[in-house]
């Protein structure tokens, strides 16, 4: 990797390593009588370590010329395996905690393995660590190859992904800890959001840049979701984490905001953090991996620009639905049930633009499984939006909300679609950036789509059959008028749906396992030289190419 | 339109201008004007603030993610306010940086907790919540009862609070360490400035049992004692519109 960086940018790399073991020195001194210090010492290592690689092959030689007329995936490849090791790390965090609800008493006596400090690992450990890694990843493939141009420079992808996992190491370690903002996914402090926003910013600016040396007149659709997601991410994600930490020792910060306005904003940061996070995202992966895979165009482009500008609107009103029967104003809950249900026609005109693509191609759905994860998700797309547009229905939330049933609508978005159009995209760019003919095993990802499906399944009904019947037993009356359960009634009537539940994601990380091994072997198989699916990068207007350079 | 698109498609930065004006408008809409109409928070001139105790509890609270299984938010459904109490008020978390209102019940909401079992219930149910509720599907803290409370930071902490907005006094502010020993040692010398500063009907108990040591245990409890007990806003709300005839409105 080092030694595809000139001269000078591994001088900059390594400027840029010593300025991160100096914070983390400096965060570590700051807050050496605090937890905060752990998250110092956690940086200034890391700082120390990636300095050490840098020196070690500082002296080699430099790099081809050549090699920068070529697209740039080294960063790909990295964000491409953690993404994986955080999905297999966040699934089995995951599936620990739903067996922690049938045998409550497995917490070892100490505070990091009980089940509220855990849960946060798990839902930022899939979100952040194997999605963010996932879209951070597939992005710079994508905007390399949808704009025929390399990335805008050598460094800042680095910057990103090695930022971004240090961020969620913070955050999953903060939490083991007992360091949480407590915002349901934006749990990390202050430091680490001031962390956070600064990767965030050099991705934007990588990503403008990038597309800023196109040489394709037009920015491909695919690229607008993605951009979406860095820009309205960065504006949840500021607002929702403003806080007054309680002196710059200590981790522990306050919330500039309180009650009403506090839930208001930090459930249109949550709702928005699926839109933006776990949506439009991953709906640049699929406007371009779908379309790749199957070997057709976009079914309508026309319906992509609808659903696009669609989503993009109306799901920054829709937040308030979270909220319904609350201490929140009725206009408010009102607007977000309203703007919920008419978020189901962007929503299904993505999922059907998907779904027509496949169109003509449905023999090759049937034989291959990498397609067939990507189909697979965008039927699970379909099904959870319009789901979700159902809950937001005051009345119908009067039921689910506070349910499991809640939890099997999220699995079933983030199971179901989420991971496996991922899956799908990993299996396809796999080979492609390793250079490889193939994936190493066909039967694997086989194995691997049953395994998902089948687990998210299981899953989804498991929590469809627990959320309502609790949300039944909440309202039942006697005929006398008396309610009809106690509270435990309904705890102890979930048991065998969080037996079921546990199960299902057991298999669903089994695939993710399986998964990850097949990537690995991948990797491992003979490289193929004269393997290129994608069009090289054009040489840049006004910008000598390094062949051109090379003949001089 | 389309042909409009087109040319928006051609520029990255207009892209990216459009996203920002595009994605700005709800929450301009649905938030901004929260902070501005009066009603969206009731009046409660008599709501007290958390003591330092409390505010450590709730911290605890927050540290063990015990808002990922409960809820302090009971909404305006028959059956919530009968089996919880009455429904809550935006102004009793007025003083919430940031709010628990929670979005799972695995375990029952804790909106109205304050007061409605003892001190040692508590204690005991923390300790070993199947000893209690055998079917309960809580984890123990045991590690509550053997880690010493750190009050050292305290007036950090609530002058943090005060630069949120929470009207604590200077006074209040200097003395948070005393006054959370105080609170959980009524004996002591600390617990006469406890008392001066948060008035006599304030609860200063020893609340983990132990009367050698500040734990976390007795800053849990504290709070969780707390819970519901700062504005008195939704009792009184509550026998009002207990006197409204009924309607027959199904909402």
């Amino acid at each position: 990797m080092i030694s595809q960086l000139t001269k000078t940018e591994r001088e900059t790399a390594l400027f840029l390593t010593a300025l991160l073991t100096l914070s983390g020195l400096t965060l570590g001194l700051l807050g050496r009588n605090d937890l905060l210090g752990y998250h110092g010492a956690l940086l200034a290592v890391a700082g120390m370590s990636l300095t050490f690689l840098l020196i070690k092959d500082y002296y080699k030689p430099e790099p081809d010329p050549d090699n920068r007329a070529k697209y740039y995936d080294d960063p790909i490849k990295v964000g491409l395996v953690l993404a994986l090791v955080w999905a297999v790390i966040g699934m089995i965090v995951g599936d620990w905690v739903a067996w922690l609800l049938v045998f409550p008493e497995a917490t070892f006596d100490a505070g990091w393995a009980s089940f509220g400090r855990l849960r946060p690992v798990h839902t930022s450990g899939v979100i952040f660590g194997f999605g963010g890694n996932a879209l951070i990843a597939t992005s710079f493939h994508v905007m390399q190859r949808t704009s025929r141009a390399r990335l805008a420079d050598n460094i800042s992808p680095w910057v990103v992904v090695v930022g971004f996992n240090l961020f969620c190491l913070m955050a999953a370690t903060g939490y083991l800890m007992g360091i949480t903002a407590s915002k349901e996914y934006a749990e990390p402090e202050w430091y680490a959001d001031i962390f956070l926003t600064i990767i965030w910013v050099v991705y934007l600016v990588l990503y403008l840049r990038t597309l800023a040396r196109r040489e394709e007149p037009h920015i491909y659709v695919a690229n607008w979701y993605y951009l979406s997601f860095v820009i309205v991410v960065a504006m949840l994600h500021i607002l929702n984490n403003l806080a007054i930490p309680i002196s710059l020792g200590h981790a522990k910060s306050y919330s500039l905001f309180s009650g009403v306005q506090d839930a208001m904003i930090q459930w249109w940061y949550g709702h928005n953090a699926v839109a933006f996070f776990l949506t439009t995202g991953f709906l640049g992966m699929m406007y371009y991996y779908l379309p790749k895979r199957a070997g057709r165009p976009i079914f309508s482009y026309r319906l992509s620009i609808i659903s696009f500008w669609g989503i993009v609107f109306l799901y920054m009103w829709a937040g308030s639905h979270h909220l319904h029967y609350t201490a929140l104003p009725h206009w408010v809950q009102t607007l977000g049930m309203t703007f919920s249900i008419m978020l189901l026609v962007p929503s299904w005109a993505s999922a059907g633009n998907a779904l027509l693509t496949l169109n003509g191609a449905w023999g090759k759905v049937r034989d291959d499984a990498t397609l067939r994860f990507m189909m697979v998700a965008a039927v699970f797309y379909g099904l959870s939006t319009f789901e979700g547009s159902f809950m937001a229905i005051r009345p119908v939330n009067s039921l689910s909300h506070y349910t499991d049933w809640t939890v099997g609508h999220v699995h079933s978005g983030a199971l179901g679609w989420v991971a496996m159009i991922t899956f799908g995209s990993i299996y396809t760019l796999t080979p492609w950036i390793w250079r490889k003919e193939r994936m190493y095993s066909n039967k694997l990802i086989e194995l691997h789509f049953w395994l998902a499906l089948v687990g998210t399944m299981i899953y989804v009904f498991a929590m469809w059959n627990s959320g309502i019947i609790q949300g039944l037993m909440w309202r039942a009356y006697n005929t006398d008028g008396t309610l009809a359960y106690s509270f435990i009634d309904s705890v102890a009537a979930m048991k065998p749906y969080y037996v079921a539940r546990a199960i299902g994601g057991l298999m669903f990380l089994a695939g993710a396992i399986v998964c990850a091994y097949n990537v690995w072997k991948t990797a491992k198989l003979p490289t193929v030289t004269e393997y290129t699916p994608d069009k090289p990068p054009l040489p840049a207007r006004g910008r000598p190419s390094a062949a051109a350079q090379a003949a001089e | 339109m389309l042909g409009k698109h087109a040319k928006l498609e051609r520029t990255a930065i207009g892209f990216a201008i459009g996203i920002i004006i595009v994605a700005s408008i709800g929450g301009l809409i649905e938030i901004a004007p929260l902070f501005t109409i009066d009603e969206t928070v009731e009046e409660d001139p008599d709501m007290r603030v958390y003591t330092p105790l409390e505010l450590a509890g709730r911290n605890i609270y927050i540290r063990e993610g015990c808002y990922a299984c409960h809820s302090q938010m009971i909404r305006t459904l028959q059956d919530e306010v009968e089996r919880y109490g009455p429904y809550s008020l935006a102004v009793e978390s007025q003083y919430d940086h940031p709010m628990l209102w929670g979005s799972k019940r695995t375990g029952p909401d804790l909106a109205r907790l304050g007061g409605k079992y003892s001190d040692q219930w508590h204690v005991a149910h923390l300790l070993d919540p199947r000893s209690l509720v055998p079917q309960s599907v809580m984890p123990a803290y045991r590690w509550l009862a053997r880690n010493d409370l750190d009050v050292s930071d305290m007036p950090l902490h609530l002058s943090a609070q005060k630069k949120v907005g929470v009207p604590y006094t200077d006074d209040m502010i200097a003395n948070a360490d005393e006054d959370a020993f105080g609170q959980a040692n009524p004996d002591s010398e600390a617990a006469d400035g406890f008392f001066e500063r948060y008035g006599f009907e304030a609860n200063a108990r020893y609340f983990d049992g132990d009367r050698r040591k500040l734990t976390e245990m007795d800053a849990l409890v504290a709070y969780l004692q707390s819970i519901g007990t700062l504005s008195e806003a939704a009792s009184k709300n509550n026998e009002i519109t207990k006197t409204i005839p009924d309607e027959g409105g199904a909402e």
